[in-house]
C-alpha cells in the first residue's frame, strides 16, 4: 500500500488582480521522495511554494498536509541587515532554540561547521545556503521545501549541494520539494519532475519528462543542450501571456 | 532648590531604558520614518485626549495605533509606496492636530512643550506615567523578543517556523505608540525618533549580539539624557534638543574610536 503523501496539492488556482498565476495545479510529495519543480521565470514556482507553505491562500483548490507535519523551509533569498549583529549560531537557532552542540552537529551535517561563530553577514553565498539548510534541518523536518537552493553558488558548490540534499533524503527519509531552474542538476537527482508554466506542462520521472515535447518547448535552447538527444513534437505553444494555445503545425525544436 | 533636576533625570532615564531596545528594532527593521510618522500624529492624540477628557497619554496611544492600522490598510493598494503614505499620514495628522487645536478656544495646550519636550517640567504624575508605561513596554518587549527578532530577520521563514507574525507586528506597533506617548514629555513629538534611533545606531559598532546592542543602546540613551541635561543647565540651552545633541555627540565619538569587533 502506498504511503500517505506528506503533501497533496489539488486543482489549485491562484490569480493576482485578475492575472492567472496558477491554473489547476496538482502536486504530491511522499516521504523519501525528491520532487523537483522546474519552470521558467514567472512560471509561478515561488507562488506555488508559498501556497504549499501556507503563506498564500489559493483562490480555489486544496492543499493538504499530513497531520503534524514538520516543514523545513529554505527561502530563495535572504539578506540580514548589516545593522543587526548576529552570529551564524544565533541565526540558526532563531527558528528552533537549540544548544550549541546541536547547532554544531547540524552545521557539520551540511559542511558549514567552520562558520558557527562568524557574523551571518560575513559568510559567502554558498555558506549561507548551507546555513539555511542547517536551520531547516534543526527542525527535524518531515518535508523540506527548498526554493532555488543553489542560486548564487558556483558550479562545484552546486554539485556538492545536490549531493548533500540527496544524502539527506537517504539518511533522514524526509520528502523534499525543490524549486530550480538548473535543469541538468535537477534531472539527475530527483524522482519526480514537475514542469510548471502556470499550469503543469508535464510531469513524471526525469526520463519521461525529458522526452515530453512540452518540456523542450518550455526550456527551448537550454533544454535542448541539456537533453540534446531527444527529438520531440509540440502539442501546444504558449502565447505572450503564457496561456496554452494549440500548435497549428508540429515543428521540431 | 527645587528638585526638578532629579525628576528630569529619572524621567529621562525611564524613557531611555525602553527606547534603547525598541530603537534597535526600529533600526534593524528600517522603520525610522514609521516611528517619526507615529510621533507626528502624537499631537493630534494630545488634543483628542484633552478634548475627550481622558488624558493626553491615552489619546496619544490610541491615535498612534489608529495611524499604524491605517497604514496597514493603505499598504494594500499598490499605486503608492510606503514612504509616500507615511509622508501623507505624518503631515496630515500633525496639521490636523494643530488645526483642531485652533478650534478649541477653551483648551490651552502648551504647543512648544509638546513639540520639543519639557523635561524640566516633569512632575510626579508624569513620572508614574513614564515608569509605568516604560516598564510595561519593556516587559512586553522581553516576551516578544524571540518572535520579533525571527520576524525581523526573515518574515516568511519565521511564519513557516510558526511565528504569528501579524500579531507580533501589531504588538510591536503598540509598544512604539506607548513609548512615544510617554517620551513626548522628554524630547517632544518632533524629536522622539532621535531618542529611538541615535543610541541604537551608536551601539551597533560595539555590539556582538542583538541583546548586547539593545543593552548598549539603553546605556547610550541614559548617558545622552545625563549629558544633555548637564549641557542644558550649563549653557542654558533647551533641554530636549540638548539631549538629542548629546546623543549625536556620543554617536560621533563612537564612530571614530577604534573597536575590538571586526565588523
Amino acid at each position: 500500500m502506498p504511503a500517505e503523501p506528506l503533501l497533496t496539492v489539488e486543482n489549485v488556482n491562484f490569480a493576482i488582480r485578475g492575472n492567472p498565476i496558477l491554473l489547476d495545479v496538482d502536486l504530491r510529495v511522499t516521504a523519501g521522495e525528491i520532487v523537483a519543480l522546474i519552470g521558467p521565470n514567472g512560471a509561478g514556482k515561488s507562488t506555488l511554494v508559498r501556497i504549499v507553505l501556507g503563506l498564500l491562500h489559493p483562490d480555489s483548490g486544496q492543499v493538504r498536509l499530513k497531520p503534524e507535519l514538520r516543514v523545513g523551509y529554505m527561502p530563495q533569498r535572504l539578506t540580514v541587515a548589516d545593522t543587526l549583529p548576529l552570529t551564524v549560531q544565533r541565526f540558526v537557532t532563531l527558528g528552533t532554540p537549540a544548544p550549541r552542540e546541536r547547532v554544531r552537529t547540524a552545521l557539520t551535517e551540511v559542511g558549514a561547521a567552520h562558520v558557527l561563530d562568524a557574523p551571518v553577514q560575513a559568510i559567502s553565498g554558498g555558506e549561507l545556503q548551507r546555513v539555511l539548510l542547517a536551520r531547516a534541518l534543526l527542525r527535524e523536518p518531515d518535508l523540506l521545501v527548498l526554493d532555488e537552493p543553489i542560486q548564487g553558488v558556483d558550479l562545484n558548490g552546486q554539485y556538492e549541494l545536490y549531493d548533500l540534499i540527496s544524502g539527506l533524503r537517504r539518511q533522514r527519509g524526509c520528502g523534499i520539494l525543490i524549486v530550480s531552474h538548473e535543469l541538468h542538476l535537477v534531472m539527475a537527482a530527483t524522482d519526480h519532475v514537475i514542469c510548471l508554466n502556470r499550469h503543469v506542462c508535464c510531469s513524471g520521472h526525469p526520463d519521461q519528462v525529458a522526452r515530453d515535447p512540452a518540456y523542450l518547448q518550455l526550456f527551448g535552447i537550454e533544454g535542448v543542450r541539456t537533453l540534446a538527444i531527444y527529438h520531440h513534437h509540440h502539442n501546444h505553444r504558449h502565447d505572450l501571456h503564457g496561456a496554452v494555445v494549440a500548435a497549428e503545425h508540429d515543428r521540431d525544436g | 532648590m527645587d528638585d526638578f533636576l532629579p525628576r528630569a533625570l529619572l524621567g529621562g532615564v525611564g524613557v531611555a531604558l525602553t527606547a534603547g531596545p525598541l530603537g534597535t528594532f526600529i533600526v534593524w527593521r528600517r522603520m525610522a520614518y514609521f516611528g517619526d510618522t507615529l510621533a507626528h500624529s502624537g499631537l493630534l492624540g494630545v488634543v483628542l485626549g484633552t478634548v475627550l477628557g481622558v488624558n493626553p497619554e491615552l489619546g496619544v496611544v490610541a491615535t498612534c495605533l489608529t495611524v499604524a492600522l491605517a497604514l496597514v490598510v493603505l499598504q494594500r493598494q499598490h499605486w503608492l509606496a510606503t514612504d509616500t503614505l507615511l509622508g501623507i499620514l505624518a503631515h496630515t495628522t500633525l496639521s490636523l492636530g494643530l488645526v483642531t487645536l485652533a478650534f478649541l478656544e477653551t483648551v490651552r495646550v502648551d504647543l512648544i512643550s509638546y513639540l520639543f519636550g519639557d523635561i524640566l517640567a516633569i512632575n510626579a504624575t508624569d513620572l508614574y506615567w513614564i515608569w509605568g508605561g516604560n516598564l510595561l513596554a519593556l516587559g512586553v518587549l522581553a516576551g516578544l523578543w524571540r518572535p520579533l527578532l525571527a520576524a525581523t530577520v526573515h518574515e516568511e521563514l519565521a511564519r513557516v517556523e510558526g511565528v504569528p507574525v501579524f500579531p507580533v507586528r501589531l504588538a510591536f506597533m503598540l509598544l512604539i505608540a506607548i513609548v512615544i506617548s510617554v517620551a513626548m514629555k522628554v524630547v517632544g513629538i518632533l524629536l522622539i525618533t532621535s531618542l529611538l534611533i541615535i543610541p541604537a545606531a551608536a551601539a551597533r559598532r560595539f555590539a556582538r549580539s542583538p541583546e548586547g546592542m539593545a543593552l548598549l543602546a539603553s546605556l547610550f540613551g541614559c548617558a545622552a539624557i545625563g549629558l544633555g541635561l548637564w549641557a542644558s543647565l550649563r549653557w542654558d540651552t533647551p533641554a530636549g534638543p540638548s539631549v538629542v545633541m548629546a546623543a549625536t555627540t556620543l554617536f560621533l565619538v563612537g564612530s571614530v574610536i577604534p573597536s575590538r569587533s571586526r565588523r
